[in-house]
Parts: structure tokens; C-alpha cells; sequence
């Protein structure tokens, strides 16, 4: 897979945690990409933490960049029975846990379920913007990566980076396989049938733990 | 009751050394006309709130979105934001040539300090923040465990002024936004010691329904008449 499938592939497979009616927040890049991949009958209210309840695909007509943007300041628009709220409401709804799931990258995670993935100190200072309340808030935290960086091991057993949130993430997708965070460390749950257990652990630092019920991602 | 006065009377209103409070995320919902002004008029060695420092390349082809011109003019000496990525500039200034203090904090907690600052509150007990580099935060003033659970205790803030921006502004100094312009403008304009309000269109009383109003005229403290936003 060249990275463009590998974003597509690992968008597909987060589409399948959503549900019907769910709020979810979607981080920037990779995340903007799950909603093309939902059922049918699977209709979820995306938020936009910068006040917009049900954001909506742009077109001409509804195109408005000066007074519609979304969360990466670019022309957004909002969808029939959608609402306009601001930013004191709209972490008041994150972390108030009105938020069904955030899905988001990471630079690195670790066995704890800690993300890091804001700063990267002396190099890159971009600022946390509103992911801290999200990780924090969302009942469902989905890190939607790539499983390495430059061949590198992105699951560590401690993050080396600053964190964003510590202990705040449910369920890691690669392109590699699921992981869930659990009390006991991180649970293997689906791979991918390109790789095997043992390709898949060496890309790992962090222990995984194979779960019985281990399945094929699909 | 709100004074309604020129663009550039608003401007020097401004000193140097000032804190200034701007609404908007990434220049959607921020005062452009004012800014603008301000940007040509010299002013420095600001503080100034927000959300973000714009970007350069704004949506109808501006070279300098926003803040972003305050940035790029070199106006600002310390910037309080939750991020700052989108504008090149702003690691320029802070990290390669060290003229810019940069104070980063989460989204969620930048507001409700504001709010706190605008409502009399001593301070904001959240989540967000624990176990993070949040904690050595100026700003945080130390931890505490309710219930169970950790939080960080964040301090209130407020500015000498808050610039604010609204679609519609009534006689009374009453704001309504348009689309998602309200985001920051709503708590700003009740932390600072003087706002001032850059409508796009002013408009009667009556005009904006008092059940449209969300920010109250009371809060507004002089408003100026930019115009519709066309670039």
C-alpha cells in the first residue's frame, strides 16, 4: 500500500467504530477522511470545536469562508438542524462528555493509552489548540495512524514526546491492526493479513497483548 | 451605552504596551477592519489574547489574514494563543529570533479563563491539562482532587481591552453573529476594561430581536462600522 491507501485503509476500519447518531469531533488530516467510508444508514453529527454542531460538505451555494470556517481555519458550512454555538459552549460540550468519540494521529502512544502528538520541543510548536479538551472529554478517543514513522515504532512503551493526554485513549487503528487500550496494556484485537504477529509486534515497542478472539481486520 | 466612533478614533484609543483581547479563529469572526487600522498605525509591545495568530493567505486573497498582520509588522511582544501553527511567522519571531514570548494553552481552558475573568470567578478547576507540561503553565496555579479525579486550577484572565466583532450591531450596542463568528468574541467581550465592538452592518434598535442577542450592549463600550467584509 503507498500512504494514500494506507489513509484510506485505516479511515475505513475507523468508520466501523461509529454509530448512528454519534457526535464525534475529527482531528485534522487523516480523521477528515472516515465520514466517506460510513454505512449507508449510518448518519453521525460531526462537530467542529471552533462552534459548529453538524458541519456540512462546502459547495458554491453555501460557501461562506468569511463567517463559516472549520477547526483548521478553512471554508466549512453547517448541515439542516445543525446550530452555531461558541467556544466557552463548545468545550463545555467537549469536556462535558456530550461528545461520542474523537478520532485524531498521533506522533506517539504508549502501553499507558497516553497520546503525544502537539509538540515536539526546540523543533515544532504548533500549539495544542483543542485537542487536550477533547482527549480529555470525548468518550471514545480513535488514534488513526500510521504504525511507524520512517520505520520507527510510533507504539512505545512510554512516550518520549510531551503528552497531550495521559490515559486517554480507547482504541488505536494502523494500518497494521486494532489495539485496544486496557487496564492489563495494549490488546491486539484485529491485524491485517499483510503482516504477520510477529512483523506486526517488531513495529510495536509497546507489548501487545493478542487477544484470543484475534481477527483479521476487514 | 455604547459610543459609537470612527475606526481610527478606536485605534487611538489603543497604547502602547496594551493587552488586547482579539475574538476569532483563524481571522473567521475577528475585528478586520480594526486590525488593519491598528497594523498601520505603529502601535507596539502588545499582550494580546487569542485564540490563534491567524494565517497569511486569507480566504478572499489577503496576504495577511487577521493578527497575522500584527505578527508580520511586528507589533506584538507577547501572544497568549491555544495554537499558532498555521502562521509561519509566529516560530520565526519566537523560536529563531526570540522577539515574541509565546504562551501556549488548551482551547477549552483559554475560554472558560476568560469567561472566569468576565464573571468574577477566582479561577477554573478543569481536566484538560493533567499530567501534561500544561501543569508548569504560568497560569496554572496548582492541582486539586474532587471526587476522585485530578484538576488542574487555572487562574482567570482578563485584558485592558477586548475587540470583538459582530455581523450586525444595533444603536444599543447589541451584537449578532453570522455563521460561526461568535466562537471567542462571546466571553471576550466581558473580561477586558473596554471593548470595542467592529460591526459589519449597524442597525436600528429593534432590528435584532433581544432573543438574537448574544452579546448585550451593555458589555460594548464603543463599536465601529467596518463594513461588509469583502477582502
Amino acid at each position: 500500500m503507498d500512504r494514500s491507501e494506507i489513509k484510506s485503509f485505516i479511515a475505513k476500519r475507523v468508520a466501523k467504530e461509529l454509530k448512528d447518531g454519534d457526535v464525534v469531533n475529527l482531528g485534522i488530516g487523516l480523521p477528515t477522511l472516515v465520514p466517506n467510508y460510513l454505512p449507508e444508514d449510518v448518519h453521525i453529527i460531526l462537530q467542529s470545536e471552533n462552534g459548529i454542531i453538524g458541519t456540512d460538505t462546502v459547495t458554491e451555494e453555501n460557501k461562506d469562508p468569511v463567517h463559516v470556517v472549520d477547526a483548521g481555519g478553512s471554508p466549512s458550512a453547517i448541515a439542516p438542524g445543525g446550530a452555531f454555538i461558541d467556544s466557552s459552549v463548545s468545550f463545555g460540550m467537549i469536556r462535558g462528555g456530550h461528545v461520542d468519540a474523537t478520532v485524531l494521529g498521533g506522533l506517539e502512544v504508549d502501553e499507558e493509552g497516553s497520546l503525544a502528538n502537539w509538540i515536539i520541543p526546540g523543533k515544532r510548536m504548533p500549539g495544542m489548540g483543542g485537542a487536550m479538551d477533547l482527549l480529555v472529554g470525548a468518550k471514545n478517543v480513535i488514534v488513526a495512524m500510521e504504525h511507524t514513522a520512517k520505520g520507527n515504532p510510533k507504539i512505545l512503551k512510554k512516550c518520549r514526546l510531551p503528552y497531550t493526554a495521559v490515559k486517554c485513549i480507547t482504541i488505536i487503528v494502523t494500518e497494521m491492526g486494532v489495539i485496544k487500550v486496557t487496564d492489563q496494556g495494549l490488546v491486539l484485537t484485529e491485524y491485517n493479513p499483510e503482516f504477520t504477529i510477529e512483523e506486526i509486534q517488531a513495529a510495536t515497542e509497546a507489548t501487545l497483548i493478542i487477544s484470543p478472539d484475534l481477527k483479521p481486520m476487514v | 451605552m455604547a459610543k459609537f466612533v470612527s475606526v481610527e478614533e478606536a485605534v487611538a484609543l489603543i497604547p502602547d504596551g496594551a493587552s488586547i483581547m482579539f475574538g476569532g479563529f483563524m481571522g473567521c469572526g475577528s475585528a478586520h477592519k480594526f486590525i488593519d487600522a491598528l497594523s498601520k498605525s505603529g502601535k507596539k509591545d502588545l499582550t494580546v489574547i487569542s485564540n490563534d495568530a491567524s494565517m497569511p493567505g486569507g480566504p478572499l486573497g489577503e496576504e495577511f489574514y487577521g493578527i497575522a498582520k500584527l505578527v508580520h509588522n511586528r507589533q506584538i511582544k507577547k501572544l497568549i494563543a491555544t495554537h499558532v501553527g498555521l502562521n509561519p511567522e509566529v516560530a520565526t519571531q519566537s523560536m529563531q529570533e526570540g522577539t515574541l514570548e509565546v504562551v501556549l494553552i488548551p482551547q477549552g481552558s483559554m475560554a472558560e479563563m476568560i469567561r472566569a475573568g468576565g464573571s468574577g470567578l477566582g479561577g477554573v478547576l478543569t481536566p484538560t491539562g493533567v499530567g501534561t507540561i500544561v501543569e508548569d503553565n504560568p497560569y496554572c496555579l496548582g492541582k486539586q482532587t474532587i471526587n476522585g479525579r485530578e484538576y488542574l486550577l487555572i487562574a482567570p484572565l482578563r485584558a485592558d481591552f477586548a475587540v470583538i466583532a459582530g455581523y450586525k450591531i444595533d444603536k444599543a450596542g447589541n451584537v449578532w453573529y453570522k455563521g460561526n463568528t461568535s466562537n471567542f468574541n462571546i466571553v471576550m467581550a466581558t473580561a477586558a476594561d473596554t471593548v470595542i465592538a467592529e460591526a459589519e452592518v449597524v442597525v436600528e434598535i429593534g432590528e435584532i430581536a433581544p432573543e438574537d442577542v448574544r452579546t448585550p450592549g451593555v458589555f460594548v463600550d464603543y463599536v465601529v462600522e467596518g463594513g461588509k467584509y469583502n477582502g
